[in-house]
């Protein structure tokens, strides 16, 4: 499988997300410069986490602009494999691709810690090798990961099964105690309707490995490249 | 001749002025003045420092490196490159970008030298948080690390917070970053080879601290003074390029040198590179990138804009290093190029306007200044035990010191910061040590950063001693093999003989603990003049310190992993509460002299417990430091909150005063748990090392109790420890 990790002024998790792909999972790997345009022969685009173009203005307001973004665009509506990890998941947003949109985090501050999340839709190509209802142990670093969206968008979201990660106790208790950020319904990742983008504001490329403490963020881009392979095969 | 006025106002002396003139053998241009002051300035030249700074140990077990900027060690095939800078006098006029501008400048230091910035440490001390500035400090100085450290990707992985009286009105904000590099691949910050061109890079110049190392660094402050305009503003984002398009430049292997604008901007980095080189420089001004109109040559000269770099580069290779900078959004020009005549010469416009010796200029004179011991310690240094009252509840006492502000947990901090990504932090902040694996290798490295300034006040030799000891054990703790030292070193006014007999003192502290260590000190700074209009600060010589880990599968951390496990003491308590937290937050009370330090019960103690952990035979490990032996327990029950484990501590057997068993702070002592089947094997490293060892109890259950024989002292709920000791920073914040 091919994986494509883009790269903005100002990204610092796509050296972490190239490292995971290539030294974890064993996957070919590339990075892709924002001023690229060609996404010939990827599997998967990864919008990694970080500040690109220093957040300015507000996160990802800027990145969306960005040459790269338009032929994602097009990788996506032809069915390609986005995923937005953070910034990237911020950017997913602004661009469109995903609907909603981020607040700065309800304490106003930025936060950085392992929190839960529940495993709300397991029915996708970034989670069929988790369980329905699975908890994984993931980290979050953001200051705006606050997800906010319209009753309309909300029910919509729900009526298709697109939150596909809710921020939950160890046990997988859903309660605001265990909303770091006061994202609504605790939603910590959706996906589009058509299923092959998804955004998260967790780190699954923080979360790989066991020396890290937890390697239940393996598991979605292991899930993808299962995907990959039994649509290739 | 020149107004002494003039001069003066830039911070030179009539002696220094005098000094110029014999040197230039005529009068000085404005930029020429210009360029000596900051030059000389304390903060540059060490003028005050430098006679004793070499005293301090340069070689140590590993190879130490010891560039311009910073230094390191040699590990395998790659070099770990670290340093510690201050930025206290512009973190207490303007906190946020004070401190952020202290993260942007460190870790310059590292990338020029070729090394990815891997980690930032802090070490931050303030006034007690009673008082609303303080708290504005504080708050602004955390929020300016996270500002600037989240966004240009590096993690912030550990550090220290204390709250002290004396630094009312003169915060402290060190901050130190660590960078990896093949050691093949390091560059050095020299100019050199005839015609090669020098290019300036990075972010435009303004007329932003222009003087922030002369006026603010070098100065104490004075009531009512007015130095905001000497403060820099940083943009994390505009470094986190540099950092990428920087290193991309050193990989085509065209870079000569490179030096960070840093402390006096373009005046240092064109004398210090061109001595550094034994060469000299010829620059013209016109070609300085600028974001401010009809700036004086004197201003662009002194200008402590952020995020610039000054480059020396192969001849002909200038647009490909042009083209990897304009890449990542930067300005890169050439300015001047490398001369023979051992000159910085200066031009605006063609017409020369400073030509001086590189040597002169960085050749700042060194003082040789008077010490005197404060006489107020020998009062001071008395501590009648027997006046001391005891209290009635122990239980009660821990409890405050656990939520007392240098103790209590810091998760309030560093969860603003990103601590996490590069995906190398395998002990998280809140440990004794901050653990980084070093990917490809199946090595990781530690790295602390410690001082309790209250020692240091009451007995600088000692207190400097313990300085190092105890980040070595904190290493220990973490199973990393104590390596190399970088120290920021922050004292009162060194023309004052009480403040520079601290001065000597501790670094003479350092050096001989390093030396018994055989660790080298590879770099540092030095931070003079940190004086409110009050007093000067407690001495605060910050020892930042790397440990080696040969196998990141034997890491270890400090909190109880298992029910049933044995706890072992190694070292002994004494009975002394002289300086500790104990005395200052129940007594209030600083009096007493630091703990003793016996260096071969130190080595005994540290040596069992890096074999013990090595052998994978422990499963926690922890320094008593702070709040004594009963806070270290307290922080190994509760320190995982999910899974905290109780104790019973029911073999001690101490014929002394219980406060001074529970809470003083001698040193040389760790507390270890391991499984029952292991407590042989590490009690025979124990005899081996000759190192005091004792099984004091056992892991378990939902209480901490300690006995002293058949008396209890402590009894108490893990809950209500860990709510002490969790919770009471932030209520201190946010109310």
């Amino acid at each position: 499988m091919k994986f494509g990790v883009v790269v903005f002024p100002g990204s610092n998790c796509d050296q972490d997300c190239l490292y995971v792909t290539r030294d974890v999972l064993k996957q070919s790997v590339k990075y892709i410069w924002h001023k690229d345009t060609n996404l010939d022969g990827l599997d998967c685009v990864i919008l990694p986490g970080g500040f690109s173009y220093g957040d300015y203005l507000r996160t990802g307001a800027i990145a969306r602009f960005s040459a790269v973004m338009k032929s994602i665009a097009g990788f996506a509506r032809k069915g390609g494999t986005v995923i937005g990890i953070c910034n990237g998941f911020q950017i997913l947003l602004e661009a469109g691709l995903l609907p909603g949109v981020m607040l700065r985090n309800k304490g106003l501050h930025f936060i950085c810690k392992h929190v839960y999340i529940k495993t709300e839709n397991n029915q996708t190509r970034f989670t069929n090798l988790y369980d329905r209802g699975q908890v994984l142990k993931m980290p979050v670093a953001h200051n705006e990961g606050n997800y906010y969206i319209d009753a309309a968008g909300l029910k919509d979201l729900k009526d298709n099964n697109q939150i596909i990660f809710r921020y939950c106790s160890p046990e997988g208790e859903l309660s605001g105690q265990f909303n770091p950020n006061g994202a609504l319904d605790n939603i910590a990742g959706i996906i589009n309707k058509k299923g092959n983008v998804l955004g998260m504001m967790p780190h699954p490329e923080r979360s790989s490995e066991k020396q890290l403490g937890t390697e239940d963020g393996c598991f979605i881009f292991k899930s993808i490249v299962k995907w990959l392979q039994m649509r290739k095969a | 001749m020149m107004k002494p006025e003039v001069y003066r106002s830039l911070g030179l002396s009539d002696k220094e002025y005098r000094n110029i003139l014999k040197i230039l053998k005529r009068k000085p241009t404005n930029t020429e003045l210009a360029m000596f002051s900051v030059e000389w300035s304390e903060h540059c030249g060490y003028l005050h420092s430098r006679k004793w700074l070499k005293t301090l140990p340069k070689t140590g077990r590993y190879k130490a490196l010891i560039g311009e900027d910073s230094g390191g060690i040699i590990l395998d095939g790659l070099a770990i490159i670290f340093k510690m800078e201050s930025h206290n006098h512009p973190s207490q006029l303007e906190p946020k970008q004070g401190a952020a501008t202290g993260v942007g400048g460190i870790i310059r230091d590292i990338f020029t030298a070729g090394a990815r910035p891997v980690a930032l440490l802090d070490s931050l001390r303030f006034g007690p948080l009673a008082q609303a500035y303080n708290k504005y400090l504080f708050t602004g100085v955390v929020d300016g690390i996270q500002f600037y450290g989240n966004c240009v990707g590096v993690p912030t992985v550990g550090g220290e917070i204390y709250f002290d009286e004396s630094y009312n009105g003169n915060c402290l904000v060190n901050a130190m970053c660590i960078g990896i590099a093949k050691k093949d691949a390091l560059v050095r910050a020299r100019a050199h080879g005839l015609g090669n061109p020098i290019m300036y890079v990075g972010s435009s110049t303004g007329r932003d601290g222009i003087g922030g190392c002369s006026i603010l660094a070098s100065h104490e402050f004075k009531a009512g003074e007015e130095k905001r305009p000497t403060v820099q503003i940083g943009d994390p984002f505009t470094e986190k390029c540099l950092i990428e398009a920087t290193l991309e430049a050193i990989n085509t292997g065209h870079v000569v040198g490179i030096k960070d604008m840093g402390a006096a901007g373009l005046t240092c980095c064109t004398s210090e590179m061109a001595s550094a080189g034994n060469s000299g420089m010829d620059i013209e001004l016109q070609a300085v990138p600028r974001r401010e109109e009809n700036m004086e040559p004197w201003e662009v000269m002194m200008s402590e804009s952020q995020e610039r770099m000054l480059v020396c580069i192969k001849k002909g290779k200038e647009e490909q290093i042009k083209k990897i900078f304009f890449k990542w959004g930067l300005n890169a020009s050439v300015i001047g190029q490398v001369t023979g005549d051992g000159l910085v010469t200066i031009r605006d416009n063609g017409k020369i306007v400073a030509k001086v010796k590189a040597h002169s200029l960085t050749k700042a004179p060194v003082y040789d200044m008077p010490y005197k011991k404060p006489r107020y310690l020998r009062k001071l240094n008395k501590l009648a035990l027997s006046k001391i009252l005891k209290p009635k509840d122990y239980n009660k006492i821990l409890l405050r010191l656990l939520a007392g502000p240098s103790i209590t947990n810091k998760a309030w901090v560093y969860e603003q910061y990103d601590h996490m990504v590069g995906t190398n932090t395998v002990v998280l902040p809140g440990s004794d040590a901050a653990v980084l694996r070093l990917k490809g290798t199946n090595k990781a490295i530690a790295a602390t950063c410690d001082c309790n300034s209250r020692y240091c006040f009451l007995d600088p030799y000692r207190g400097a001693q313990i300085a190092v000891a105890e980040a070595a054990r904190n290493l220990v703790c973490s199973g990393a093999h104590p390596a190399a030292v970088t120290d920021c070193l922050n004292f009162g006014n060194p023309r004052k003989p009480e403040s520079f007999w601290q001065f000597k003192n501790c670094v003479q502290g350092i050096a001989d603990t390093c030396r018994v260590f055989n660790i080298a000190v590879v770099s540092g700074n030095v931070s003079f003049y940190n004086e409110s209009p009050r007093s000067a600060i407690n001495p605060t010589p910050t020892i930042g310190m790397i440990g080696v880990i040969k196998d990141v599968a034997k890491t270890c951390s400090q909190n109880f992993k298992e029910e049933g496990d044995s706890v072992i003491l190694l070292g002994y308590c004494r009975e002394e509460l002289g300086a500790s937290e104990y005395l200052k937050e129940i007594h209030r009370v600083t009096a007493g002299r630091a703990p003793q330090l016996d260096l071969r019960l130190e080595q005994a103690v540290q040596k069992t417990a890096l074999e013990a952990i090595g052998k994978g035979l422990v499963n926690s490990a922890h320094d008593c430091s702070e709040g004594g032996l009963a806070a270290a327990l307290a922080e190994c029950c509760v320190s995982n909150k999910d899974k905290m484990i109780g104790a019973n501590i029911n073999n001690l057997y101490y014929n002394m005063r219980a406060d001074a068993l529970l809470f003083g702070e001698s040193q040389s002592r760790i507390i270890l748990s391991c499984a029952k089947d292991s407590v042989e094997k590490v009690r025979k490293i124990a005899l081996r090392f000759k190192a005091p060892f004792c099984v004091i109890g056992r892991t378990g259950g939902r209480f901490l109790k300690i006995l002293n024989g058949i008396k209890e002292l402590i009894y108490l709920p893990i809950e209500d420890l860990s709510e002490q000791w969790r919770g009471s920073l932030k209520k201190r914040i946010e109310g």
